[in-house]
């Protein structure tokens, strides 16, 4: 019985291989299981919990749910929920040592902070407007710093205005955009080194910014990634003393492994980065099982700055249940 | 190959298809969608059969493939949509719910 609960819900893992990967829980593979997909099962078995929280980042774990919806979350995280950045850069003078096209790939990367469900994506031949668009001006130019000390060779004290940082550029508000976005557009950092200049050179251009997702470019994701790791399982098929209990615990990240009373015990296999170290150790690797749960997600989600990371995976499933929404009206129509 | 879509749903010609089997394309889909979709079928007792693929990479598309025992396979695919719309709306309670334990 508890092989088979094995079955059902581990993965194993291998010196050189990693088996039982696929998901066997569906009606019928089992005698004796009803794997028919049951709601109110579902909401008794599933579990999220929070492990830290940052206003960047995120980590928590769920807990009773199915590899392809936690793998949809990610992919969705990752390429489908909107931001907004700098699509079109209009350069009126450009002299620094930065090519147009190189400088114009920077500013579309730089994370903005404002949050996109402000904002309508702009289709091919719409006109800009206040709900589809953002505007900035860059607008520098270096200068000889006549106050510097004579001997001096730091750039910075030598020149003004050499490195140009995000916080030199300014939000230009189209229409009533003041209004109705709170607390006005930034980039998500002041301190990005955008370009560099010496003492004649300037930049002038009107930079737009759009709304886009993760799979059109890059630049519209809105997390510095959203990853998930499975929950590892230790086994200790017998105990461990003595120094065979030291070199055990030596095979582990420093906290998977504790010797309490002499005697090696597992106190917390979640820390353990999977290395498999273990299994290298002729005396120790049958003794010891490696598995991972496979219905236990420990979710990580970093954010660039324009939402929090909670709030993007809201958006994720929100987006999640649009697509059903959209398929279903289309079956509506094909049933009719 | 296939039918005129207007929408994002159409049916593969050239294969058997009737009321109880019948192979679609999802357009602007990919893994995200068919994976869960394929899921949720599979757990359906009604279903006999249920697979996606990927036709090329390069084409932003799946086929997905429901085979039945004796209901309509259209009305399994609508209950599948169902369900994981279910998953979602729970999945977004509990972050509220969790939310506030971690806050307190």
């Amino acid at each position: 019985m508890a092989h088979i609960e094995e079955i059902r819900n581990k993965i194993h893992l291998d010196l050189h291989t990693v088996r039982n990967t696929e998901d066997s829980k569906y009606p019928g593979t089992y005698s004796g299981y009803d794997d028919s997909w049951n709601y109110a099962k579902f909401k008794n078995n599933f579990k999220l919990e929070i492990v830290s929280r940052s206003a960047r980042e995120v980590e928590f774990d769920m807990i009773g749910i199915d590899t392809p919806f936690a793998n949809a979350f990610r992919r969705i995280l990752l390429a489908e929920v909107p931001t907004m950045a700098v699509e079109e850069v209009f350069i009126n003078n450009n002299t620094s040592v930065m090519q147009d096209e190189v400088l114009a790939h920077r500013l579309g990367l730089l994370p903005i902070n404002v949050d996109p469900r402000l904002f309508e994506m702009k289709k091919k031949g719409d006109k800009v407007t206040e709900r589809n668009t953002l505007k900035f001006r860059l607008k520098v130019r270096c200068k000889r710093n006549k106050k510097a000390p004579t001997d001096t060779t730091n750039p910075d004290e030598l020149y003004l205005n050499a490195k140009v940082y995000t916080r030199t550029i300014e939000w230009e508000p189209i229409g009533e955009q003041k209004n109705w976005i709170p607390g006005g557009v930034r980039f998500t950092e002041d301190d990005i080194l955008v370009n560099v200049l010496r003492p004649g050179q300037e930049l002038d251009m009107v930079l737009h910014a759009v709304k886009g997702i993760g799979s059109d470019h890059a630049k519209f994701s809105p997390v510095a990634t959203a990853s998930y790791r499975l929950m590892p399982e230790i086994q200790l098929l017998q105990p461990f003393r003595g120094h065979l209990a030291d070199k055990l615990k030596g095979c582990f990240s420093p906290g998977v492994v504790e010797i309490v009373d002499g005697e090696a015990v597992v106190k917390s296999a979640r820390v353990d980065t999977g290395s498999r170290e273990v299994l290298r150790h002729s005396e120790l690797a049958d003794k010891v099982k490696l598995l991972k749960v496979r219905d236990h997600f420990i979710f990580t989600i970093e954010s660039t700055g324009a939402l929090e990371p909670l709030e993007l995976m809201r958006e994720a499933i929100k987006i999640l249940k649009d697509k059903c929404k959209v398929y279903r009206k289309e079956l509506d129509v094909f049933t009719t | 190959m296939e039918t005129e879509h207007v929408g994002k749903l159409s049916i593969v010609e050239g294969e058997e298809h009737d009321d109880l089997c019948t192979t679609l394309v999802l357009h602007g889909e990919d893994h995200t969608m068919g994976n869960v979709v394929r899921h949720m079928l599979i757990k359906n007792p009604a279903v006999e059969f249920a697979g996606y693929s990927v036709p090329h990479p390069s084409e932003n598309k799946i086929n997905l493939r429901i085979q039945t025992y004796n209901t309509p396979c259209l009305s399994a695919l609508y209950t599948a949509l169902d369900d994981i719309t279910d998953v979602c709306d729970h999945v977004l309670e509990t972050i509220d719910k969790a939310e506030e334990k971690f806050q307190g």
